[in-house]
């Protein structure tokens, strides 16, 4: 059941998308969430639509993926727009009447385009995550963040702990599985009773979850101090990246689409 | 003698149509009688805790059916809750499952959730404990501060306390020193003996099980390998050496013995068993 739970799922490859440096696309996700909502018409919105759509074609992600990476926000989607739709008021009559119900062709409009934006958007930004694995991506942060140094931010230690925390979550999965069933054995109910009884059943599990996860984290605390681990200091990396001609060309091709999103905006 | 556990054609599949499908056990059919203790043993893989996991309702079979008592366990009517209590099932590294403030309070948890009044669930707790070993000192004592050994013992004593008729334990002794694997053994089978009731108790190794087990229950690849007396069964050591099972040490070196034509006979699983050997070899050269 927990099983199923996967996060930042990365799919390997060999594609110019896989083999960008992790940096840059991560800073080019970022620009692509804010020429999003910069984005102010349906032609910039298409284009950015088959700007995703053909990232993901080069990628080799199967575009079925796109329409799971929109799942987990389909129930957010669905609230904001149904609510959109009946408060937002508009000029002119209204296209429909009904009691207290009142929808206006603009309300229909904008739900219409805030969807839009919002599926380019999670389709464009799960790519990041479709193609980086999560220590890539992770050493990433850490390279883009290292300025912070300066004014003492433990950048290191902060993407340490990403990094260990993503290691330890299937571990944990794994682990409250097999308490759940230790303890189901001993006859725990978690089906049945009010709110608080059933609230309370799930101290059996959680306790002995946190008692190993503690000790796990002393455990490999003390591992790594084993092995001289003392924190970003003078640490080396296995991977240095480096930017390269793919990186140049996917910068190129970024700066192209943001100019016609902005020329867009301005003709339309 | 009644039938404590009947298994007919019991089979388990994870992950049923993608290509990893896997047939962790496959229609096994075997009876167990009441009162008896039974080594399930085979490697890691074999099958073996998928296979009591059904026997207590926690994972569903595919295909077949479990009776306790003569009753379907899959059977709509019947309560899977009820059916743990009557099957009390030890999870491998047990002492994972602690979670109470004190060793007393842990222990009731199962019965407690038997729905038994206060005054009941500590006469079962009560009765756990002193199968453990457990003093009424450490029964005031946090779970947490005990050592392995005893963390174990209570975590056994845990589901003792619901008095199940059937107990199946799932590698009791590993990860413990060999102290305290000897103690949690030799405390499983005191109970066994003193309170009659049918014990299961799954080992990947056979030299847990050979001192205790009245029968031998060998799983390879999720089928029934073989089930029968334990003499019987360490009578084939060459052939569960062959499936790639650790037999006891002793029943190597009789093996060894054998290519040399020294032959202390068939069932050589024990050192007593190894040293009447010798004795009737000597005895049989005298004669001759």
């Amino acid at each position: 059941m927990l099983r199923d739970i996967t996060i930042g799922q990365f799919f390997p490859g060999d594609s110019p998308v896989h083999r960008m440096d992790s940096r840059l696309k991560l800073i080019l996700n970022l620009a692509f969430l804010v020429i999003i909502f910069i984005a102010d018409n349906y032609l910039a919105l298409g284009i950015s639509a088959a700007f995703v759509l053909s990232l993901y074609i080069i990628s080799g992600i199967s575009l079925k993926f796109i329409f799971r990476s929109l799942k987990p926000i389909m129930p957010l989607i669905i609230i904001t727009s149904v609510l959109n739709l009946f408060l937002l008021t508009g000029e002119g009559e209204p296209i429909f009447k009904l009691g207290f119900i009142t929808i206006y062709w603009q309300a229909i409009d904008t739900t219409a385009f805030m969807i839009l934006r919002l599926f380019v958007l999670i389709a464009g930004m799960s790519l990041l995550t479709y193609t980086t694995s999560p220590i890539v991506l992770t050493d990433a942060i850490e390279r883009l963040l290292s300025p912070l140094k300066y004014i003492r931010f433990p950048v290191h230690e902060l993407a340490m702990m990403m990094t260990i925390a993503m290691r330890f979550i299937p571990t944990l999965i794994e682990e409250t599985d097999k308490i759940v069933l230790a303890q189901k054995a001993r006859g725990a109910n978690f089906e049945e009773g009010n709110l608080i009884t059933r609230i309370k059943a799930f101290i059996p599990i959680i306790v002995p979850l946190f008692v190993s996860a503690f000790k796990r984290a002393n455990e490999l605390a003390l591992a790594m101090e084993c092995r001289c681990y003392h924190g970003g200091d003078g640490r080396t990396k296995l991977r240095q990246p480096k930017l390269a001609i793919v990186d140049l060309f996917a910068f190129l091709v970024f700066l192209l689409f943001t100019i016609i999103i902005i020329l867009t905006n301005i003709y339309f | 003698m009644g039938l404590a556990i009947e298994l007919k054609n019991l089979s388990h599949k994870y992950s049923i149509g993608t290509p990893f499908e896997i047939n962790a056990v496959d229609s096994v059919s075997l009876k167990i009688n009441q009162g008896e203790f039974v080594g399930v043993i085979g490697h890691t893989g074999s099958g073996k805790s998928t296979l009591i996991q059904m026997i207590n309702g926690l994972i569903k079979p595919s295909e077949g059916a479990v009776f306790i008592d003569g009753v379907n366990i899959y059977d709509k009517a019947v309560s899977l809750r009820d059916i743990r209590f009557k099957v009390g099932l030890v999870f491998q590294y047990s002492e994972h499952q602690l979670f109470e403030e004190t060793v007393y309070k842990d222990i009731a948890f199962g019965p407690k959730n038997m729905g038994l009044n206060d005054n009941e669930v500590d006469k079962k707790v009560r009765y756990a404990a002193k199968i453990m070993g457990i003093d009424d000192e450490m029964l005031k004592r946090s779970p947490f501060d005990l050592s392995g050994g005893q963390m174990r013992r209570v975590a056994l004593a845990g589901v003792i306390a619901m008095e199940p008729q059937i107990l199946i334990l799932d590698e009791p002794a590993a990860g413990l020193d060999p102290k305290g694997r000897r103690k949690v053994l030799e405390l499983i089978k005191d109970y066994h003996e003193n309170s009659g009731k049918t014990v299961l108790l799954v080992s990947h190794s056979m030299e847990d099980v050979v001192d205790y087990a009245t029968k031998v229950l060998v799983m390879n690849k999720g089928r029934v390998f073989c089930y029968d007396d334990t003499d019987k069964v360490f009578s084939k050591a060459q052939q569960l050496q062959e499936i790639g099972l650790d037999i006891p040490q002793i029943s190597r070196f009789a093996l060894a013995l054998k290519k040399y034509d020294v032959d202390l006979g068939n069932n050589i699983y024990t050192v007593k068993k190894a040293v009447q050997g010798v004795l009737n070899l000597t005895t049989n050269k005298e004669k001759l």
